[in-house]
This record gives C-alpha cells, sequence and structure tokens, in this order.
C-alpha cells in the first residue's frame, strides 16, 4: 500500500466517523437541551443561553406540574387508557390472527381482503368523526380504545409468527379433543409470548403517544391525555398568547415563579420519559418486529 | 400436478362437506373473529358508508346522522367541483406535493447514508451508541417532537445561535412565523425522525452481503470508498427501488400530525395541506359534507396511487403489498 491510498484511507474513516457523531449529536441534542431547560430555575432561564448545562438547577418546574390537578389528572388518563387499551388490543389482535392463520376457514380470501382493505381505504376524518358521534362515543373513556382496538398491519406480524410455529403441538392436542378455543389458549398464545410482547410494546407506544382521540373526540378536561394537554401548551407557545397555560400554570404554583418555557420543556420531558424508560426493551424487539413486517411486505 | 390434483381433492370434499357442517366445526375460529369483524363494521366501513356525505349537502338537524344524512339533499359532485374550482386547491396541491416532495428528497437518501456509515464502522461501542440514540425520535410522538422543533428554532434557540455564531444572520430568523421555511421545516423534521429507524431495513440488506466480495474487490486494489461504490451500493439496489416506489405512493399523504402541529396563522398559506384542511373545514367550520369531498378525494387519490405502487412492485420483484 502507497501513503497516498493509506492518507486517503484515514480521510475516509475520518470523515465516517465525522459523519456519524453530527447524526448523533443532531439526534440527542435536542432532548438534552429541553431537559437542561426544564431542570433550571425559571426566572434564570429567561436570561437564554442554557445550551449545555443548567445554570441554577431547580425541580422546581417538576414540583408545579405535580401541584397541578389538569396535568396529573391527564397522566392518569394516558397511563389508564395505556394499561387497559394495550392488552384488550392484544388479546384481540392474537384471537383474529389465529383463526386467520386457517387457510381451511370459510370464506378465508373474502374475510382477508375485508380485513386488509381497511389498510388502504377509510372513511377519513368526518365521516369517522360521525360514526363515533352517533355511537355515543364522544367524551367517553371507551373512545380511546375501540377505535383504535385492532391493527391489520400487526395482525399480519402474529399471523405469520403463527403459521411459522410447528404444526405437531396442534395436531396432538386435537386428538386428544381439545377444541379451536382451548388449542387457541393453552398452546398457541404460550407459543406467541415473543411476537405479542412485541406488538404490546408498539400498541403501548401508541397509547401513551396518542393526542389526537383525545383532542377531537373528548371536550370533558378530565378526559384530556398527556399529550392532549401539551398540544394545547403549544398551540399557546406557538400562538404566542401573553399568557400560556404554562404561564397560568406557573402563576398557580406561587410558590416560586416559573416560566412558561420551563414548565413546556418539564411536561415535554414527562411525556418523553416513559419512552426512554421503555426503550431497552423496545430494542429487543423491534427489529425483529420491522424485519418480520419487511418479510411480508 | 400433485399439488393441483391435491387441492382438487379438498375442494370436492370441502362441497361434500358442506357448508353447516362446516360452519359448526369452525364454530370457535369463527367466534375467535368476532370482535375483529364488529370492529371493522364499526370503525372502517360505517366511516366509508358515511363519505355519501360527500354527495350530498348536509344538516345535521334532521335527526341523528344516518337519517340527517339521507333526507340531506343530493348534490352530486358539487361538493368536488366547488373544491377544483375554487383558489384552495392549487395552493393546498402545491403545498401538499411541495412538503411530501421535499421530504422524499432529503429523508430518503438519509437512512442510506446512515446504514452504510454505521457498516464502515469497527467500534462496537460507538456503532451501537450511535444506532440506539437515532432510533429515539421514532418513538416519541410528533406532539414532542413539534415542541423541541419550536423550542429550537426560537428566536434565541440554538439553529438561531449558531446561524449568528457562524456570522450567517445578523437578527434571529423567525422560522415558523415566515411561511417559506416551512416545507424545509417538515422535510428535515420528517428525516431527523425517520433516518436513524429507516436505517433498519437497509442495514439488514448490507448484513446479507457476502464478505468475500469485499475481499475480492481488496484484491483488485479497491480502497474503502470503492467498495462502497462497487459492492455495498449494488446489492442494496433491490431495497432503494423497492423503498422509494413505496414513498412515492405515498406523495399525497403528508402527515397530519406535523403539519397541524408546526402550522399556525401565519404560515398557513404554506403549511396547509389536504388532511389539515379538511380537518378545519369540517370540524371548526363544521362544513361537513365539504370536508367529506375533500377526504374522499384524498383517499381515492392516494388508492390509487397504492395499487399503482403494488402493481409495479409486483412487477419489478415479485413483492406485494396484499
Amino acid at each position: 500500500m502507497g501513503k497516498i491510498s493509506s492518507l486517503s484511507e484515514k480521510l475516509f474513516e475520518l470523515s465516517i466517523y465525522l459523519f456519524l457523531s453530527v447524526i448523533f449529536v443532531v439526534t440527542f441534542y435536542p432532548f438534552w437541551n429541553i431537559l437542561v431547560v426544564s431542570l433550571n430555575d425559571a426566572t434564570d432561564s429567561v436570561r437564554g443561553g442554557l445550551y449545555l448545562w443548567p445554570r441554577e438547577f431547580t425541580l422546581e418546574s417538576y414540583a408545579s406540574i405535580f401541584r397541578n390537578g389538569e396535568l396529573i389528572n391527564s397522566v392518569k388518563v394516558t397511563v389508564l387508557r395505556t394499561v387497559i387499551g394495550t392488552p384488550l388490543s392484544v388479546l384481540a389482535i392474537s384471537m383474529m390472527a389465529y383463526s386467520l392463520s386457517k387457510r381451511e376457514l370459510i370464506a378465508w380470501r373474502a374475510l382477508t381482503l375485508f380485513f386488509i382493505f381497511t389498510m388502504y381505504f377509510g372513511g377519513g376524518l368526518i365521516p369517522t368523526y360521525m360514526i363515533i358521534k352517533s355511537l355515543g362515543l364522544i367524551d367517553s373513556f371507551w373512545v380511546f380504545i375501540f377505535p383504535g382496538l385492532i391493527g391489520v398491519f400487526l395482525m399480519i406480524l402474529v399471523r405469520t409468527y403463527i403459521e411459522q410455529l410447528p404444526s405437531e403441538l396442534e395436531e396432538s392436542a386435537k386428538i386428544d379433543g381439545a377444541n379451536d378455543l382451548q388449542i387457541f389458549t393453552w398452546i398457541v398464545l404460550p407459543l406467541c409470548v415473543p411476537v405479542l410482547a412485541t406488538i404490546a410494546l408498539f400498541i403501548g407506544i401508541g397509547h401513551w403517544n396518542s393526542w389526537y382521540d383525545s383532542y377531537i373526540y373528548t371536550y370533558k378536561p378530565e378526559l384530556k391525555t398527556l399529550q392532549a394537554v401539551l398540544v394545547k401548551i403549544l398551540n399557546q407557545f406557538q400562538t404566542g398568547a401573553m399568557v400560556s397555560e404554562a404561564e397560568q400554570l406557573a402563576n398557580s404554583s406561587k410558590r416560586t415563579p416559573v416560566s412558561g418555557e420551563s414548565i413546556r420543556m418539564a411536561v415535554t420531558m414527562v411525556a418523553t420519559l416513559p419512552i426512554i424508560f421503555v426503550y431497552p426493551f423496545l430494542q429487543r424487539f423491534f427489529v425483529k418486529g420491522i424485519m418480520m413486517g419487511a418479510i411480508k411486505s | 400436478m400433485a399439488t393441483a390434483v391435491n387441492s382438487l381433492n379438498k375442494q370436492e370434499l370441502r362441497k361434500k362437506k358442506g357448508l353447516k357442517l362446516r360452519f359448526i366445526e369452525q364454530r370457535y375460529l369463527l367466534l375467535l373473529l368476532v370482535p375483529a369483524i364488529v370492529w371493522a363494521i364499526f370503525f372502517a366501513y360505517l366511516p366509508m358508508a358515511g363519505l355519501y356525505m360527500a354527495f350530498v349537502n348536509y344538516q345535521p338537524s334532521l335527526g341523528n346522522f344516518w337519517s340527517s344524512m339521507f333526507r340531506s339533499e343530493f348534490i352530486g359532485l358539487d361538493w368536488f367541483n366547488y373544491f377544483f374550482s375554487n383558489g384552495d386547491f392549487l395552493i393546498i396541491m402545491r403545498n401538499t406535493l411541495a412538503s411530501t416532495m421535499l421530504t422524499l428528497v432529503i429523508s430518503f437518501p438519509a437512512p442510506i447514508l446512515i446504514a452504510i456509515a454505521l457498516n464502515e464502522i469497527k467500534g462496537a461501542m460507538f456503532k451501537k451508541t450511535v444506532q440506539t440514540v437515532s432510533y429515539l425520535p421514532h418513538f416519541i410522538s410528533w406532539v414532542i417532537a413539534a415542541n423541541i422543533i419550536v423550542t429550537v428554532l426560537s428566536s434565541d434557540g440554538i439553529v438561531n445561535k449558531l446561524l449568528q455564531w457562524l456570522h450567517l444572520t445578523d437578527e434571529s430568523i423567525l422560522f415558523l412565523q415566515e411561511g417559506r421555511y416551512f416545507w424545509w421545516i417538515v422535510a428535515i423534521g420528517n428525516t431527523w425522525k425517520e433516518m436513524g429507524y429507516s436505517a433498519i431495513m437497509y442495514l439488514a440488506a448490507i448484513s446479507s452481503i457476502n464478505p468475500e466480495l469485499y475481499e475480492a474487490a481488496k484484491v483488485d486494489g479497491a480502497g474503502r470508498f470503492k467498495q462502497i461504490v462497487y459492492v455495498t451500493l449494488p446489492h442494496l439496489k433491490p431495497t432503494i427501488v423497492i423503498l422509494l416506489i413505496f414513498s412515492l405512493g405515498g406523495v399525497l399523504n403528508a402527515g397530519f400530525d406535523q403539519h397541524y402541529l408546526l402550522g399556525n396563522g401565519l404560515n398557513q398559506g404554506y403549511s396547509d395541506v389536504l388532511s389539515t384542511y379538511s380537518f378545519r373545514y369540517g370540524l371548526q367550520n363544521s362544513m361537513f359534507s365539504y370536508a367529506s369531498a375533500v377526504g374522499l378525494f384524498n383517499s381515492v387519490v392516494a388508492f390509487i396511487l397504492v395499487v399503482i405502487v403494488n402493481y409495479s412492485s409486483k412487477k419489478l420483484n415479485n413483492q406485494s403489498l396484499f
């Protein structure tokens, strides 16, 4: 190897590291910036220039979130919909996947098309709103659960997994006189734990992150989810309302003045942290999940 | 041949068995499907039936939803004509296509570059850290992402500070208050959110390349850059083509979340896309039928695009969505 080529190899190596370092900073820094502002004293934050480290460390912004009834309640609603909605969805999807994994099912082709079609065409915003209204789901907790109960794409993941299971177990159970319901409950479900854990994480994150249903289908403040409250705060920040929600909040917890900015950052952090906590589990599963989807499509 | 005979036999067997017997035999399997069928009827097919709204002049006062809809005056394609002939249509279509095309141009190459770069790294620690962090934006909601974006783009945010430090601008740029920046903000935001996660597909494709090919290239005197050009990229081509076709199928689906959450009165001339327009007319101005017509137009064109995409990917690789 000549000197020039080894120099160009070095340069190549350097530019690769540089490029990936930029990617790292660009994806990591915004979260760090928000954390820094949320942990800084609010009056001090107004001076700006908070980029790397809090100047005056305090947990006051977080404390004021937990003194605020609206935010506490929104966290409760969000946790509740995640805890109730996720298992119901996983159960409904796995029942459906097991049933559709049997090609001998009556009208299997028509039923499969019936579901697949919903992935590519829908009624859209207004008709869906009207149906939800006519079903009496407006201002009901169940509007968070039922409209999104089934995910056809997730069903395909589970169905593919079931189809790859060894058929001997099912056959021997059948010989022992077990019916499909028993086979599903006692044989298929336990074998499907890995794929069900994967879809449960996706569904759970979906519940935690969803804002749209709470934003348009609920009017009662008791039913606003954390993300929907955050949308309100964001809108007020965007329109530059003089006394924003966050500032009102800050003023209502009079102990120490907290600026709207710090509260907005703290609420954003509270909404992000659970995602970061489940992250290690996610990593184990989602790469497999996306690959399964890729194979299917 | 054998399988054909086999399936013929099975079909005959089915006919002999009779529908009723099969129904009884499969009662538990069908029972397991009931929640999904009920869900599909209520939350997918009834809204589709509700699209009839787009062809009437819907008056909410005529009873419940269904009776109001069927009693309202039928006006055919009038709402569609109204949409196509008023000035909004061109602006909305321009915004939708500009936003999705710019997103495509920026966000499509990014994961390819990341995957190739990650593949060149030997230190497992650095590689793992970059990967882990770059996936994170995919899992947060657009609400959080929008909060982050308005923060870094605010007048004393990091982006303005950086531009001032580099002497590219003297005064802070009001990124979200001026419409002309909007498509770029959405495109870069979309890229930021999805580039790490999308790289997974390409990393998987790279990992299936036979290492001997790199050895052979080395013997032929190819440096690492040339190995990328002559070995890695050609192997990524099928994945790139398929993903590009699928992305082209989504050119009408400018995400509602990012346009609604980052949009405001000042940038509306640039941020208003099909979905936000339909939302505003339907739920804020109560023009239910008009908003349904806009939504139906969007769904039908998007569906046709999906069918075309599916057809072309089938032709190309025998890969299909259905």
